[in-house]
């Protein structure tokens, strides 16, 4: 077992890992942060998709023991976060989701795209949507939702101050 | 799956990852973004009994822009080039090439190093280093040496890199303001691994022009022929795709079927019409 301390949505938490831990594991686990999901474990369905740092990162190829120090954000800990908040209705009024396996990452990625700019067409957000595989919807509605997500968060909200 | 036990320990310097991979005498890995190596263990491909974690280690960070030369750090990562967070001697092409490898989540752990060290022969950075006349630096206890990208990797998976060695960093010449390049890569979806890969430099500044083959089922050919036609500035469609073929005919040993074959002639002349055009 390796000491590590990290942050998890905004709670600092001192714990004891196994080295072969994945991040994901951990996560969900000892954490009891479901919200992240393992579909392949080896980088290509995108499931364990979540923010190290600020920046969104497989969780089934990450160790728990290498993020001693890191901030670590989950889908459970966006809160309020005004993109967030567009993406998830957008998603709902759009019908993005299915059984909801994959909406976690996909909501991730989507907050991603849209904080770094890379969601202005459809052609971007399919490009930026190529790590995350989703075996329901085909793909129409998620994309749809992205789109009017990125317009919605450009506008800001109706009573920002 | 998960991957199988094994011991972790994450060193401060350069010198100290050094010292423990020469006293592990075969049993451990560097770990650096873990985007290939992780992958094989959870799938029981790879068991190392030690992890050396690379990752933060700031001599592997180092990004140095020389007067003719960019030096990047085996640590930085793809993503890093792609938002060009680190000098771009390339004029565009490593952008362009970062930002075709993978996916974002992937591309923002996984570094160059770890793609030169693994020689994935469907990689882009060995192709793309080596169509750019980059070296490769690698340190040991016994010392530093230099080598050419061209010809680093040796088989499949295979480099020159010694059980002990790390590799600490790329030399990349700047290409000249009039330099063109084009890049190619074939994939049935955007950020898999390419079916074909080809890039094109052609700096006649510096009297260099090469046109690099990758996913070429071994390490990444230079087309000798097609590279002349590049320096002779023609554009003419059929003699780029005769001279890729001639140089492919040479490269009996890389077994291509038909259709790897066509798709590595398509994917050079488109790559070569990018720098004529
Ligand atoms: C789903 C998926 C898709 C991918 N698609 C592509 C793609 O299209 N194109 C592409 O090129 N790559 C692709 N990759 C691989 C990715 O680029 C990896 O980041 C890269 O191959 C390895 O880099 P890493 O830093 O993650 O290395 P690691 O996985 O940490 O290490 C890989 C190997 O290199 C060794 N190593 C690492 N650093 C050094 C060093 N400094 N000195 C000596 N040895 C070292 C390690 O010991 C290990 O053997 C993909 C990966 C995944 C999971
Ligand atoms: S579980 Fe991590 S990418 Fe599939
Ligand atoms: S909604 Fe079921 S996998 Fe995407």
């Amino acid at each position: 077992m390796t000491a590590i301390r990290l942050t998890i949505n905004g709670t600092q938490i001192a714990d004891d890992v196994p080295a072969r831990l994945s991040l994901a594991d951990y996560l969900r686990e000892p954490r009891n942060l479901t919200g992240t999901h393992l579909g392949c474990e080896h980088g290509v369905c995108g499931a364990c998709t979540i923010l190290v740092d600020g920046e969104p990162v497989r969780s089934c190829l990450t160790l728990a023991v290498a993020c001693d120090g890191c901030q670590v954000r989950t889908i459970e800990g966006f809160g309020s976060d005004p993109v967030m908040t567009a993406l998830r209705e957008a998603f709902h009024r759009r019908h993005g989701l299915q059984c909801g396996f994959c909406t976690p990452a996909m909501l991730i990625t989507a907050h991603d795209l849209i904080r770094r700019g890379r969601a202005a067409s459809e052609t971007e957000i399919r490009l930026g949507l190529a790590g995350n595989i989703c075996r329901c919807t085909g793909y129409t509605n998620i994309v749809a939702a992205i789109a009017e997500a990125a317009v919605a968060a450009a506008k800001g909200p109706p009573d920002a101050e | 799956m998960k991957a199988p036990a094994f011991d972790y320990v994450r060193p401060q310097s350069l010198g100290e990852a050094m010292a423990l991979l020469a006293k592990s005498s075969g049993e451990a890995r560097l770990l650096a973004g873990g985007q290939s190596l992780l992958a094989l263990m959870n799938l029981r491909i790879a068991a190392p009994a030690l992890l050396i974690d690379i990752a933060r280690l700031p001599e592997l960070a180092a990004a140095v822009d020389g007067v003719d030369r960019v030096i990047l750090g085996a640590g930085i990562t793809h993503a890093m080039i792609e938002d060009t967070r680190v000098p771009d001697p390339s004029r565009g092409l490593m952008p362009r090439a970062a930002a075709s490898l993978a996916y974002r989540a992937i591309r923002n752990r996984g570094t160059i190093g770890g793609s030169l060290a693994l020689a994935d022969p469907a990689a882009e950075w060995p192709a793309v280093f080596a169509a750019l006349d980059g070296e490769i630096t690698v340190a040991s206890p016994r010392g530093r040496r230099s080598l050419n990208c061209a010809g680093f990797s040796t088989g499949i998976y295979e480099t020159q890199l010694a059980e002990d060695e790390i590799l600490e960093n790329v030399r990349i010449p700047k290409l000249s303001p009039g330099a063109r390049w084009g890049y190619v890569k074939l994939a049935r979806k955007s950020g898999e691994f390419a079916n074909a890969l080809a890039v094109a430099v052609a700096d006649p500044a510096r009297r260099f022009c090469r046109i690099v083959l990758g996913a070429a089922n071994g390490p990444p050919i230079v087309l000798a022929a097609a590279s002349q036609v590049l320096a002779e500035g023609r554009s003419d469609p059929d003699r780029l795709r005769g001279a890729v073929a001639a140089d492919l005919d040479r490269a009996a040993d890389r077994h291509f079927d038909d259709f790897q074959r066509h798709l590595n002639i398509v994917a050079a002349a488109r790559a070569l019409q990018q720098v004529t055009a």
